[in-house]
């Protein structure tokens, strides 16, 4: 089975954000494989172990994304592939990121595609099905249980805590939502392993791609910190008063209504 | 000449971290309590690979280098000071001796499985009455017929409750000058006459076995010896200088622990109004911890290097040693001083960094022969 997994490299769920001339530092920050991207390569992982075939990671970023890259690849994947488009690119947005793995993706004849259900980061949860559209192929996102039998699939997805079970069938993109599985973590052996597995670099040339192509339909007009969380304030008197009051302040003060 | 983590080292301190975070420092203030040494948890650590880490792959390892064992010693360490020792002392002890020294069919015997952390291997050094005067060691060897009859007792022995084979050092006659010749050999645990006794009550690393070593006519055959017959004393200086470095690497990851309460402590701790953080008193305690922290890892890393690199570290796995230890027990004072009464009840966990921390200046060298090393490779 010909096996994708697609990964984006995040902050550290343990960073703090600073925000320096209208954009996030990345300075002395940590990154980390995005968590539910990891849940999609250990289910990767185990979809091979089970049917056979190759797993192939597949990032957008910089040379940095080489060490994830390389994790996964320790964890146990075959091959990895890193799309630099530092260069080339300079307004990028979940379009651009689609298009690009969609082109990369086109002539690779997929069995299979995971990615994680949403990035801890952007958090917008839309690459995943952007690029299945892309393809012309179904998608199943937020999956916590996947079943293939032949070109079968029974996926379970989580709905708000409820649980849905779809059948569909291969080719197939389907996103990961925790409780999937247990990421392993990448043994020694691993570790020094992946230093031999195949990296490919590639750049938007590689894929025939322009500027003009994949460039952003969304434009950042500002970022900002979430407001600081206040102490809450408790109102006195009749029930009736404090409902009157209570209106009054979502109207003046927090201005939500 | 660069100061980076290579990606691969990098890699194996955010697994061993990964790993330490989530198996073992939840559990480590129990295991202290309650002297339990986590065998399952070193099942896991075997099954990831990390008692291999120094050692080729071709012996069961996962070629590895020094810097990367040091770091997951580090990591081990933050978590639990007595599984960090275990740990440390299992590849450092237990298994380097016959990688340095045993010949192929030891190597395959002994050293494979526990290079895959299928079993443990211990270091029979210290005796009662033979402590920094090794050379004073008491126990026995003579060679009858094709076996060797060891007689002798040893104490403090790491891991020697769950070891397969002790490496144990036995007078085996005297030389031309009148100085004891010492030999090193391969006990297996189960050779009978070979009693282990794993009743010491510790003050701090309790989560590590220790125990005593009664050898009452031991005999094992003669290819069981490990290395040079006549050059065991040479053999253990050896070793200890690259356990040295281990012990440093662990010195490190206990003071990392104790830092890092700390300085969260005084951020949230509020006084006078203010976070204590605020207060210069406590600033300049966490400046200078933070300092002696990153010296100490500085150090750590430079002696690991020179090993990997194949030149000589035993004054710089001495410096490693003396001033991780030293440095990380002030390190932890400080971080209990900061806590104030709070530091003082184990329900906080940082005075079992400073218990733990203690066994650093003692085990493996004390500090004075630490310094007696530094001189003399001074040339003093």
């Amino acid at each position: 089975m010909n096996i994708f997994v697609l990964m984006k490299r995040t902050f550290d769920t343990e960073e703090k954000i600073v925000i320096q001339n209208g954009k996030v530092s990345e300075e002395g920050a940590e990154f980390i494989i995005n968590p539910y991207d990891e849940y999609a390569i250990e289910e990767a992982i185990q979809v091979r172990d089970q049917h056979g075939g190759e797993v192939t990671v597949v990032t957008i970023g910089n040379e940095d994304a080489e060490k994830e890259l390389r994790t996964a690849l320790a964890m146990g994947a075959d091959k990895a592939v890193l799309i630099n488009i530092e260069d080339d690119v300079e307004n990028r947005d979940q379009y651009t990121t689609a298009k690009v793995l969609a082109e990369y993706l086109k002539d690779k004849e997929a069995d299979l595609i995971l990615a994680g259900n949403v990035a801890i980061d952007g958090g917008s949860g839309q690459v995943g099905p952007r690029v299945a559209e892309l393809l012309g192929i179904p998608y199943v996102t937020t999956i916590t249980k996947l079943e293939i039998d032949g070109t079968n699939v029974k996926a379970v997805r989580d709905v708000e805590g409820d649980e849905e079970v779809i059948e569909t069938s291969l080719p197939l993109l389907v996103t990961a939502q925790q409780g999937l599985n247990e990421p392993r973590y990448p043994s020694l052996p691993g570790i020094m392993k992946a230093k031999k597995k195949p990296l490919e670099e590639l750049e938007l040339d590689d894929l025939d791609l322009e500027e003009d192509d994949v460039e952003a339909k969304t434009k950042t007009i500002e970022i900002f910190l979430p407001p600081k969380k206040e102490a809450g304030k408790i109102l006195q008197g009749d029930i009736a008063d404090q409902v009157k009051e209570l209106v009054s302040l979502l109207h003046t003060e927090a201005k939500v209504i | 000449m660069h100061f980076e983590l290579t990606k691969e080292q990098q890699m194996i301190k955010e697994m061993v971290r990964d790993f330490a975070e989530k198996e073992i420092a939840p559990y480590a203030s129990k295991w202290d309590e309650e002297a339990i040494f986590p065998i399952e948890t070193f099942k896991k650590m075997g099954e990831l690979g990390l008692f291999g880490i120094p050692f080729p792959e071709q012996y069961g390892g996962s070629g590895g280098d020094t810097i990367s064992y040091a770091i997951a010693v580090e990591e081990i360490g933050r978590a639990c000071g007595g599984t960090g020792l275990s740990y440390a002392a299992a590849v450092s002890l237990g298994a380097s001796p016959i990688y340095y020294f045993g010949t192929e069919e030891q190597k395959e015997k002994w050293l494979v499985p526990m290079a895959k952390g299928e079993t443990f291997g211990s270091f029979g050094l210290t005796e009662p009455n033979a402590g920094s005067d090794a050379g004073g060691t008491q126990t026995r060897a003579f060679l009858d017929g094709d076996e060797y009859v060891i007689n002798g007792e040893k104490c403090w022995i790491t891991n020697a409750g769950y070891a397969r084979q002790v490496i144990v050092t036995a007078v085996t006659g005297k030389d031309e000058r009148g100085k004891n010749i010492i030999s090193a050999f391969i006990v297996p645990t189960d050779a009978p006459g070979f009693t282990i006794n794993c009743h010491y009550d510790k003050m701090g690393v309790r989560a590590s076995n220790t125990c005593e070593l009664i050898l009452q006519d031991v005999r094992v055959p003669k290819e069981n010896i490990l290395g040079d017959p006549k050059k065991g004393f040479k053999q253990f200086l050896y070793t200890l200088d690259g356990g040295r470095i281990s012990i440093a690497a662990l010195a490190v990851g206990i003071a990392q622990a104790a830092f890092e309460k700390a300085i969260q402590y005084a951020k949230e701790r509020k006084q006078f109004g203010q976070p204590i953080a605020k207060f210069q008193a406590i600033q300049f305690k966490l400046a200078d911890m933070a300092m002696q922290l990153e010296l100490a890892r500085n150090m750590v890393y430079k002696a690991a290097w020179l090993k990997d690199q194949g030149k000589p570290f035993t004054k710089e796995a001495a410096y490693a040693k003396l001033f991780a230890s030293e440095t990380g027990f002030h390190i932890c004072n400080q971080a209990i001083q900061i806590h104030g009464g709070y530091g003082y009840m184990k329900e906080y966990g940082v005075e079992r960094h400073l218990r733990d921390m203690k066994l650093m200046e003692i085990g493996e060298g004390t500090s004075e022969i630490q310094r007696l090393v530094i001189a003399r490779q001074l040339g003093c």
